[in-house]
C-alpha cells in the first residue's frame, strides 16, 4: 500500500512537469532541456521562501513564475540570438545550475522538514484524523495537478493557445496570420518550464529538502511520461488499442502524459523491487526511456505499413 | 500600389557561388490588378513573391505598399495585409488541427490571440457557407483534422484561409503546381472567383501557361531576374499560348537550353 502510494505521489509531481514537456516537445516540437534546470530551480526558491517565512503557497506561484521567467530566457536565445533550440536549452540548464546553488543560499542541500509546507502545516493536521494523512498528500496533489491539467486544456482552446498548437504545426502558417512565431514560442517555453519548475516546487515540499542533483534526468522522466501516455491513451496515435464494448478508450493527451507519469514511475519503482539498487536510478530510468522510443518507433513503423 | 524600386539581390555574396538574381528590377503593380507570372526555373519568380512577402531580405532597393515603404518591416507583420498561398499544400494549413480549428485561426488573423475561446460558435454557420463555396464537402468534416484531407481540399482551404480576413493583396506561388489537372482546374476557378468577388490585387506565379493566359489582366514574363514581357489590356488579352511559347523557346535558346 505504502509502495502504491508513493508510485502515485512520485508519478503526480512529474506529472506537472510532464505537462510542462507535453507543450515543448509534443505542441512545439521543441527538445527544451532546460527543465533540468528549472524543475530544481523551483525547489531552491521554495526551500529559501519556506526558511525565510513566506508561505509554501505562495512558493509554488513564486516558483512558476520564476520557471516562467527561465523559459522565456531559453526562448529568447533561441529566438533573438538565434541559436539551435537544443543548445539554448543546454545553455540555460548549465547556468542554472550555478542560479539554484545561489538561490538556495550557496548550499547543495536545503533540508526544511520542520517547516510548515502545502502537506504538513496545523489547518491540514486539525482537519485530516492521524491515519489518513497519506492519503491526504495523495488528494492535494491529486488537486494541484488536476488545476494545472484544467487551466492547461482551457488555455490550450483559447485563441492564444490555438496560434501555439499552429506554432508547432505549421510555422509558416503563424507567420501568414502576421504573428511572430518567435513570441509564439517564447510564449510556449514559459508555460512548459512554468510547471517544471511549479513541479520542483510541490517536490521539495513533498520531501522535506532540495537537493542540487535532483534535476538530473527531469528531461528523459518529462518525455518517458509523454511518449507512454500518448502512445497508450490516445487514440488518434493508437487506434486499435483499447476497444471495449465497441467504444475506443481515449483520453485527452493531457490526461495521457499525467497516467504515462504514474505507469513511468510504476515502471521505475518495479525494475527496483526486482533488486536494482538506488544508485541504479539513473541508469534505469534513461534505459527505460530507450526502450519506450524503441518500441513507439517500432510501432509507428507497423501502422505506417499497415496504413 | 504595390512597388518594387531598384530592387538588388545577389545570393551567396562574397563567395565563389555568388549569383546576381536582380540587378536594379523595377514593378508597379496598381490596385486591383491581377498579374499572372511565367518564367523558367531560377529566373526569379518565387525570389520576386519572396521579395514583396518579406520573406528574404534584398541587399538594396525598396518596396512600397500604398504610400508606405514596407522595406524594413519583418515578414510577419508584412502578411497582415496580404494572404499567401504556397505551392505545397501543407504550408496552408495545421495538420493536426481540425478544419473547424483552421478555419477559426484564420478567422482571427488580424485580431488580438488572446485568452478567449479560440472556437467562436456564432461563427460556425459562416464556416460552413464558406467551406461549402468549395464543393469539396468539407462543410460536414468540421472535426476532421486538416492532415488527412488530401493535396486538393488542403488547398483550396488554403486559399479559403488566406482570403478569408480583409486583405489587400494574393500571393499565389504556383499553387496549382502539385495537383491533379482536374484539382487544378476546380482551384483555378475558385481563385478566380475570389479574386474578382473581393476585389483583390493579385500576382500569381504559374508553369502553366494556359492559367496565365486566361486568367489575370496583366501577363509578365520573367527571364534572368528581368520581366522580358508584361503586357496589359487588350493585348494580354489577345496573347495565345503559342505566342507566349514560341517567346518561352526563344529565351531557352538563349540560353543554350
Amino acid at each position: 500500500m505504502t509502495l502504491f502510494l508513493g508510485i502515485i505521489e512520485e508519478g503526480l509531481i512529474y506529472a506537472i512537469m510532464a505537462l510542462g514537456v507535453y507543450i515543448t516537445y509534443k505542441i512545439l516540437d521543441f527538445p527544451d532541456l532546460s527543465v533540468d534546470s528549472t524543475f530544481p530551480m523551483g525547489a531552491a526558491l521554495t526551500a529559501s521562501a519556506i526558511l525565510a517565512g513566506i508561505s509554501p503557497v505562495a512558493a509554488l506561484f513564486l516558483s512558476f513564475l520564476a520557471g516562467a521567467a527561465a523559459g522565456c530566457v531559453t526562448g529568447l536565445i533561441h529566438v533573438k540570438l538565434k541559436v539551435r533550440d537544443l543548445l539554448s536549452g543546454i545553455i540555460v540548464m548549465t547556468g542554472l545550475y550555478s542560479l539554484n546553488l545561489r538561490f538556495a543560499g550557496g548550499r547543495a542541500n536545503v533540508p526544511i522538514f520542520t517547516q510548515e509546507t502545502i502537506f504538513e502545516n496545523p489547518f491540514l493536521g486539525s482537519v485530516v484524523p492521524q491515519g489518513l494523512t497519506a492519503f491526504a498528500v495523495v488528494l492535494i496533489l491529486f488537486f494541484i495537478v488536476l488545476v494545472c491539467k484544467v487551466l492547461l486544456d482551457l488555455y490550450l482552446n483559447t485563441r492564444s493557445g490555438f496560434l501555439l498548437r499552429a506554432a508547432g504545426d505549421n510555422e509558416t502558417l503563424v507567420t501568414s496570420l502576421a504573428k511572430d512565431k518567435g513570441t509564439v514560442k517564447i510564449a510556449g517555453l514559459a508555460i512548459a518550464n512554468g510547471f517544471a519548475s511549479l513541479a520542483g516546487s510541490v517536490y521539495c515540499q513533498h520531501k522535506g529538502f532540495f537537493e542540487i542533483s535532483i534535476g538530473t534526468g527531469t528531461i528523459v522522466m518529462g518525455l518517458a511520461s509523454v511518449i507512454i501516455g500518448i502512445q497508450v491513451f490516445c487514440p488518434d496515435h493508437r487506434p486499435y488499442l483499447f476497444r471495449l464494448f465497441g467504444r475506443t478508450i481515449g483520453m485527452r493527451p493531457t490526461t495521457a502524459v499525467i497516467a504515462g507519469s504514474i505507469i513511468y514511475k510504476a515502471c521505475i519503482s518495479l525494475a527496483i523491487s526486482l533488486g536494482l539498487e538506488a544508485n541504479d536510478l539513473k541508469l534505469i530510468t534513461s534505459m527505460l526511456f530507450l526502450i519506450i522510443l524503441v518500441i513507439s518507433a517500432q510501432r509507428r513503423k507497423k501502422v505506417k505499413a499497415h496504413a | 500600389m504595390l512597388k518594387l524600386n531598384h530592387i538588388s539581390k545577389y545570393y551567396n555574396a562574397g563567395t565563389v557561388n555568388e549569383m546576381c538574381l536582380f540587378q536594379d528590377f523595377n514593378l508597379s503593380v496598381e490596385k486591383g490588378q491581377f498579374v499572372s507570372v511565367v518564367g523558367s526555373n531560377g529566373s526569379g519568380k518565387t525570389s520576386m513573391l519572396n521579395i514583396i512577402c518579406g520573406s528574404i531580405p534584398v541587399d538594396s532597393g525598396t518596396i512600397y505598399m500604398g504610400n508606405k515603404n514596407i522595406t524594413p518591416l519583418p515578414e510577419f507583420k508584412r502578411l497582415r495585409s496580404i494572404g499567401r498561398v504556397y505551392q505545397n499544400p501543407a504550408m496552408g494549413t495545421c495538420p493536426h488541427m481540425t478544419i473547424l480549428e483552421n478555419m477559426a485561426l484564420a478567422d482571427n488573423k488580424g485580431q488580438s490571440f488572446n485568452l478567449r475561446p479560440g472556437i467562436r460558435r456564432q461563427r460556425l454557420d459562416f464556416y460552413r457557407e464558406q467551406l461549402k463555396t468549395l464543393g469539396l464537402g468539407l462543410e460536414d468534416k468540421l472535426q476532421v483534422k486538416a492532415g488527412v484531407l488530401s493535396g486538393g481540399q488542403r488547398q483550396a482551404m488554403a486559399l479559403l484561409m488566406a482570403s478569408m480576413t480583409p486583405i489587400e493583396f494574393l500571393i499565389l506561388d504556383e499553387h496549382t503546381a502539385a495537383l491533379d489537372p482536374k484539382t487544378a482546374e476546380t482551384i483555378m476557378e475558385l481563385t478566380g472567383k475570389i479574386v474578382k468577388e473581393k476585389k483583390l490585387t493579385t500576382i500569381m506565379v504559374t508553369h502553366n501557361l494556359r492559367y496565365a493566359v486566361e486568367y489575370g489582366d496583366r501577363l509578365l514574363m520573367m527571364h534572368q531576374g528581368k520581366s522580358v514581357v508584361d503586357i496589359t489590356g487588350s493585348q494580354k488579352a489577345e496573347i495565345r499560348i503559342e505566342d507566349l511559347l514560341e517567346k518561352f523557346n526563344a529565351i531557352s535558346i538563349e540560353c543554350g537550353n
